[in-house]
């Protein structure tokens, strides 16, 4: 029973273990390589802490500039969304029974829809009118930002319609039939009774609306124009190969979502806890006590939080200068590829040897390769990809491979690492010689 | 003395649908009048309501107020204000936002407000309870609160939806009587729904009793209860005893009615039913169990029946009999406690006896279904 017991609670942790691990994982190596200086994004051979990434963020326009359209996109798609999705709301709970079912399928039939049928159809749709009106191609209806908020928001409308949906059912109407009987018009009834009651969920619409505009690429990828958003920018620059800024800026979203996401919870659970109980928060909480002024008062608590972390991490990074211990690596490596230009050369030394030897039996030459060849092993996990190519130490290497027999070799290194490196090929296929 | 202002109902018709809720309502509600509607849930009480605060407009006939058509008049523009059956204080608001939200629609300043406020707090006798939310109040406080909230629009005629149904039985009388005053204090018409008799008969002047969209009676509370219109009136408002029959004579007020299973009985013919009813017509016959009564004399009586006693029950202020007359007839007899300890009759034979003018004999119709 015991041992039954160990078993089932063993494999729950590693069960979520797994599970978390597959969830979190990427986040978390995506943020180490944040702070690792190789210029290609690597968490594996841990170089030096480094927060030049940051600063290469901060200096990189086409980033910034794809984070201001975002913003811009999302605040525009927030107000427009937020407002058709209530209209939307409400207009299902006056339509007639009859009428609700199909409504409720053609309202959040854009969710079903593939964002990329959206992005097509809100630039052929808005060419179209354009069009008809006779305006130039120049026109506001050509203007990426608007085509993208209007883009976007056919389907996240929808999903701000579902949280006001869900609101609304608990609205009791008699409330505003309370007001109307009072003496109130319709619309003050709706902006003193209703709207007050929706704010929780204008709160989350708005929210989710932004999140989803911003993290929005197959829809805005049709209709961004000449302003590209964040996602845009990213795809269009891991197309030209990525450097770590892209993980700082990611670093950087995954703490403002987390702390977000933590202070939401921990502020809902206390407010929670305290009317459960009817009790003053501390009471609830008791232990620890926060000194007066923050006491329910958790945007004093973010702030206060924030400066320091902000402070610390400035005084860190000024403190800190990752610059030697990146000449440090430069020069391990250098004395890496040193050795290993040299196994090289002894390599092509014995094979000339052997062929000298041997004459043209190539199969045999071959097998001697392998104990020549070992010497290299320990450099290859070192090589990411893009292999090092961006190493300083690899200039060196190419000066002495060129004399020999394959200078045409070296230009293939790139992005494919050293699959085409003359040295590689020797290894591999001694047949060449 | 009233500043009420009459309410009439004419030939008012509201259908939803295929669904008759209101059959050719016609009600005359005096100004001032403290009038309530009466009847099972479902029988179109509360449509009526929202037909006269503005909720709904009647596919026939006329609402008047202060003589008035209301005809495409919206509930806002009326001069009625409704409390409802939840009552529906505004969740979000402080106590005195909620009762002077009708002052805030015609843009009264706050202080005027906070002061008008605090005048209707002393009335309904929650001073300083002004800055509470509704939730952080009891049921007869929020209940008070809804009173003010109405009050405090000043309406001619307030609509008030089952407001007590969900309060205790003592806080249920209690507002009762705080209800009857606080209308004798300001004078308005009061409309008052209700499936509680109590609450009718108690507070009314006069009550309008429903049954399926059809309004059976109206009348004080006196006449509801001692002269019913109607079967479904007689077995509705209190209890009754229904003895089915055919008529075999009449003398003046009085007709002797030959039961299915209890004999010949004398009874009174209810005012509606004068000149209605015929020798040889079938009609039915009530009695009130409190009508009845232990007879000293037990021989045959044309107000006299006999019955055994199958079991009694304790209540309080009287003690309810359950006797079995002849073909198994059940019959309920109210006894008041006079303070001395009852004999319990269980498995006695008893002579009953009754004031032949306290029952009450109608044409033959719908009852009220237990």
């Amino acid at each position: 029973m015991k041992a039954e017991n160990f078993l089932l609670k063993f494999i729950l942790i590693a069960y979520l273990v797994v599970f978390f691990g597959y969830l979190l994982g990427p986040l978390i190596v995506m943020s180490i390589t944040a702070f690792n200086s190789p210029a290609f994004p690597k968490m594996a051979p841990w170089e030096c802490l480094t927060f030049e990434w940051f600063d290469v963020l901060a200096r990189d326009q086409r980033i910034l500039s794809g984070i201001q359209n975002s913003v811009i996109v999302g605040i525009g798609t927030v107000f427009l969304s937020v407002i058709m999705g209530l209209a939307g709301a409400l207009v299902l709970t006056q339509i007639w029974p009859k009428l609700r079912a199909t409504y409720y399928t053609i309202v959040i039939a854009p969710i079903l829809i593939p964002g990329v049928v959206l992005g097509i159809s809100t630039l052929v749709f808005w060419d179209r009118i354009n069009i008809m009106l006779g305006f130039s191609s120049g026109s506001f209806l050509h203007n990426g930002i608007f085509l993208t908020i209007l883009g976007q928001s056919t389907f996240i409308a929808s999903y701000c319609m579902l949280v006001f949906i869900a609101r609304l059912q608990r609205f009791d109407t008699g409330l505003t039939e309370a007001a109307l009987d009072l003496g109130a018009t319709n619309v003050q009834a709706f902006r003193k009774i209703l709207l007050p009651f929706m704010k929780p969920a204008i709160g989350s619409a708005a929210v989710l609306a932004f999140l989803a505009s911003f993290e929005n690429y197959n829809t805005t990828t049709f209709t961004f124009g000449k302003f590209p958003t964040l996602t845009i920018e990213l795809a269009q620059k891991v197309r030209y190969g990525i450097n770590p800024s892209i993980s700082s800026l990611a670093f950087i979203i995954i703490v403002l979502t987390v702390v977000g996401a933590l202070v939401h919870e921990i502020y809902r659970r206390r407010q929670q806890l305290a009317l459960a109980n009817g009790a003053p928060v501390a009471a609830v909480t008791g232990g620890f006590q926060l000194p007066k002024f923050f006491r329910g008062n958790p945007a004093a608590v973010i702030l206060v939080l924030m400066a320091l972390g902000g402070f610390s991490t400035i005084w860190f990074a000024q403190v800190y200068n990752p610059t030697e211990c990146k000449v440090d690596v430069r020069e391990q490596k250098r004395l890496i590829q040193g050795e290993r230009i040299k196994a090289i050369r002894q390599k092509q030394l014995e094979q000339q040897q052997q062929k000298l030897l041997k004459g043209p039996d190539v199969f045999g030459g071959s097998k001697t390769q392998p104990p020549a060849a070992a010497g290299d092993v320990p450099q290859s996990p070192g090589k990411g990809a893009f292999g090092n190519v961006f190493d300083p130490g690899n200039l060196d290497k190419t000066a002495p491979q060129a004399t020999p027999e394959k200078p045409v070799q070296s230009p293939g290194k790139g992005a494919f690492g050293n699959v085409f490196d003359p040295k590689n090929l020797d290894k591999a296929s001694p047949q060449g010689n | 003395m009233s500043k009420g202002v009459d309410v009439n109902l004419e030939n008012v018709w509201i259908k939803f649908g295929d669904f008759v809720a209101v059959r050719d309502a016609n009600v005359d509600i005096k100004g001032g009048e403290f009038f309530s509607f009466l009847g099972p849930s479902g029988c179109g009480k509360t449509t009526i309501l929202r037909a006269v605060s503005g909720f709904l407009e009647p596919s026939d006939g006329t609402v008047r107020i202060g003589g008035k058509d209301m005809a495409g008049i919206g509930p806002n523009k009326r001069p009625t204000a409704l409390i409802f059956q939840n009552l529906a204080l505004f969740p979000l608001m402080k106590v005195w936002e909620n009762i002077t939200f009708s002052l805030e629609v015609k843009g009264v300043s706050k202080a005027d407000r906070r002061k008008r406020a605090d005048e209707l707090l002393d009335m309904i006798a929650l001073p300083d309870q002004g800055d509470k939310l509704p939730s952080e109040l009891s049921g007869g406080q929020k209940q008070r609160v809804a009173i003010a909230r109405a009050l405090c629009a000043e309406p001619d005629v307030l609509l008030l939806d089952e407001p007590l149904s969900a309060l205790d039985l003592k806080l249920r009388q209690h507002m009762r009587t705080e209800l009857r005053e606080i209308q004798q204090r300001v004078g308005i018409t009061f409309i008052y729904i209700t499936h509680d008799q109590g609450e009718a008969l108690t507070m009314s002047d006069n009550v309008a009793v429903m049954r399926a969209g059809v309004v059976d009676q109206i009348a004080n509370g006196h006449s509801i209860y001692n002269d019913p219109a109607t079967p479904f009136v007689a077995s509705f408002v209190g209890e009754n005893n229904v003895f089915r029959g055919k008529i075999k004579s009449i003398e003046g007020e009085m007709a002797l009615i030959n039961t299915n299973r209890s004999g010949e009985l004398l009874a009174r013919i209810a005012t509606a039913a004068r000149g209605k009813l015929k020798v040889g017509d079938p009609a039915m016959m009530f009695i009130r169990p409190e009508a009845c009564n232990i007879a000293a004399d037990t021989a045959p009586a044309p107000n006299r029946l006999t019955a055994m006693v199958k079991h009694e029950e304790f209540e309080g202020q009287i003690y309810n009999v359950f006797l079995e007359g002849a073909e198994g007839k059940e019959i309920k007899m109210s006894l008041v406690n006079i303070g001395q300890h009852r004999q319990s009759a269980e498995g006695d034979n008893l002579t009953l006896e009754y004031v032949p003018d306290q029952a009450v004999v109608l044409p033959v119709g719908e009852l009220a279904s237990e």
